[in-house]
């Protein structure tokens, strides 16, 4: 077992360092319905995290637990060695967290460089004032972000697009325009909630690409909740498995291949 | 054909960024600005200040600010009448001299500050007015929608009782209103009765090119950015960091400053005398909101437009029917509603996102005309 610590080096030759955030038995309940139960793992700095399971397993929960959604009534989040306190989700981005939705949520009044830039909000922070008159901080701001948007743009192949209105946009530029959104915050965490859900094999293997390449040029953690096991075995370092809220399994994605209570999970098993 | 950007390039992000990126739209912005400013003032009479120029240019200032809120932020407001009678006496009580009573020796004792330039009496209604804003817009980090709405309408019949009964807000007045004394900037008279009609234009166009600059930078940066979020999916704001208490009082504030300077204006430069009920009512409130919703929600360009559109269109048609067609004045003032209500429902059925977007796609067309593709 390695040490939180400690780093280690995978087989196609990442870096992957010590641990960035630890989830100490969480307990989410909504009123009587236990949505995730005791439930304990951690995530390692530059790894992709995956986290699987049946539908209603409580993944979703999991990321809302991450990103500050819902403060979970039991158990404790460790983020880069500290305690953290039961926060607003805002507070959380502003952390260094960022996330995209199983079902895309953009601003579809906005065009998809506003809608990027606002996923900018940690690096910008000039005043009111400033802004009205738009000199100094301002001015200077706008620009300085519009070229790191510029580079996400570029990266997730959207120059095309960046003028136009998210709302007319078709689904999987849309999964992409969001991607970028959350890229753009330059998070130490990016959660991506199902992010290729509804996409067929070309657009799959896309995202897939990016999802890798976001991790290996900008060494970007991720933690992603997926259907498509084989996309999950073939990018994650590491899976986590939950049923009805519980653990079930955590490890290599061979280990929870070979694990048997997660291939009962799946598969089903015969109650005696 | 008439419309084109092609051989326009932008070679860095701030040319990208301006208000007007396309060369022929920022030359048509110049002239606009050259034509209002150089030579409207020497050809207006006062007829047309009083009955055209005055009210767009005071209304479209209440357009841009409530269009802030409505069409930037998302929260809806009927409210702005209370605002502007906010704006015009706070403007009425720093040009008059705002008094303070103080408690001395068991005595209450009355202290006059000096009277403020009107100019600066205008621009402190604003801020006046945002405080007061931000107060009413409490109840939005906690109610949506209609039910807002309804919050808001609180805001206007409580303003307009306030300013009935507290006789401190119109200077114990026996009649209880309020008329705007002669104030002067250089020498030249711009409220009072002997201002002069070109006065009078000038002085509303500086503070309208003002606001509706600063709304521009506003809504273009990242504070609209903000805004835009919070109206479009407020719970994917808040997660990707936008504090929803900051976004939406900030809103508030911002909206209501240029609905405070409206109101200031519309008293101290248009109405010269205001009674509170009659010309802050709740039909202020429906009127701005009207404007704002037949211009376009989410535009500058659509303030304007709405505002131009229900203040040119009564004019022109009560110029047509009585002085063109000779008809009694009673039946044409009927007409009136009947044709303007007509017309905004025909309006809003043809282009529901108004006439901002309805120039938008004018533009479109004309880009390509005469040619069909």
């Amino acid at each position: 077992m390695l040490d939180a610590t400690e780093g280690y080096i995978t087989e196609d030759g990442r870096n992957i360092g010590g641990v960035v955030m630890e989830m100490h038995n969480i307990t989410l309940r909504f009123g009587g319905v236990v949505a995730i139960k005791d439930i304990s793992f951690d995530i390692r700095e530059g790894e992709i995290r995956a986290i699987i399971g049946p539908n209603g397993a409580g993944k979703s929960s999991m990321l809302n637990v991450i990103s500050g959604f819902y403060n979970p009534q039991e158990g404790e989040v460790w983020y880069k060695g500290a305690k953290r306190p039961p926060m607003k989700p805002y507070q959380v981005a502003r952390q260094g967290i960022a996330r995209t939705f199983q079902n895309i949520a953009l601003f579809d009044g906005m065009s998809v460089l506003d809608n990027i830039m606002t996923g900018r909000i940690r690096q910008m922070q000039a005043g009111l004032l400033a802004q009205a008159l738009w000199k100094g901080k301002a001015e200077q701001e706008e620009v300085e972000n519009r070229e790191a948007v510029e580079k996400i743009i570029d990266f997730l192949e959207i120059q095309h697009i960046r003028k136009t209105p998210v709302g007319r946009l078709p689904y999987g530029l849309k999964k992409r325009v969001e991607l970028a959104r959350a890229l753009a915050a330059e998070p130490s965490i990016l959660l991506l909630d199902e992010p290729m859900a509804g996409m067929n094999v070309e657009e799959k293997e896309d995202m897939s690409r990016f999802v890798l390449d976001v991790n290996d040029e900008f060494g970007t953690t991720i933690a992603l909740i997926e259907h498509d096991m084989g996309v999950v075995m073939d990018l994650s370092d590491r899976v986590v498995v939950m049923d009805y809220g519980k653990k079930i399994g955590d490890g290599s994605p061979d280990e929870v291949r070979n694990n048997q209570a997660v291939i009962d999970a799946y598969l089903g098993v015969a109650h005696d | 054909m008439f419309y084109r950007e092609a051989g326009d390039f932008k070679t860095s992000y701030e040319a990208d960024n301006q208000t007007f990126p396309i060369k022929f739209d920022r030359y048509r912005y110049y002239a606009v600005l050259v034509i209002a400013f150089a030579m409207v003032p020497f050809v207006i009479n006062d007829y047309w200040v009083n009955a055209v120029f005055l009210p767009f240019l005071i209304y479209s200032i209440a357009a841009i600010g409530l269009n802030i809120l409505v069409g930037y932020c998302g929260q809806v407001s009927l409210g702005t009448g209370g605002f502007m009678a906010v704006g015009a006496y706070a403007c009425y009580k720093f040009m008059t001299g705002l008094d303070i009573w103080l408690m001395q020796d068991g005595e209450w004792v009355r202290y006059a500050l000096p009277e403020i330039n009107i100019f600066f009496s205008v621009i402190l209604a604003g801020l006046v007015t945002s405080v007061v804003g931000v107060l009413f817009g409490l109840p939005s980090l906690r109610i949506k929608g209609f039910y807002l709405a309804v919050a808001t309408l609180a805001a206007q019949f409580f303003l307009v009782w306030l300013f009935n009964k507290w006789s401190w807000t119109y200077n114990y007045s026996a009649s209880g209103q309020i008329s705007a004394p002669e104030r002067t900037i250089m020498g030249v008279p711009v409220t009072g009765a002997e201002t002069a009609p070109w006065a009078a234009y000038l002085f509303c166009l500086v503070f309208l090119t003002l606001s509706a600059l600063i709304a521009r930078n506003l809504t273009r940066g990242m504070a609209g950015r903000k805004w835009m979020a919070i109206r479009d999916m407020d719970i994917a704001a808040e997660i990707i960091g936008v504090n929803p208490l900051k976004a939406k009082l900030s809103a508030f504030a911002v909206s209501s400053f240029f609905v405070g300077i409206a109101g200031a204006l519309f008293f101290a430069v248009y109405l010269g005398a205001v009674e509170v009920g009659e010309a802050f009512g709740i039909n202020k409130s429906f009127l701005v909101l009207f404007m704002v919703i037949i211009g376009g929600l989410g535009s500058i360009f659509g303030s304007f437009a709405g505002a131009a559109f229900l203040v040119l269109l009564p004019v022109l048609l009560k110029n047509t029917l009585v002085g063109g067609l000779g008809w009694p004045t009673d039946l044409a003032a009927h007409l009136e509603f009947i044709i303007v209500g007509g017309l905004i429902v025909t309006f809003l059925v043809a282009e529901p996102h108004g006439l901002a977007q309805l120039w938008r796609v004018t533009k479109e067309k004309l880009r390509l005309w005469p040619f069909p593709h």
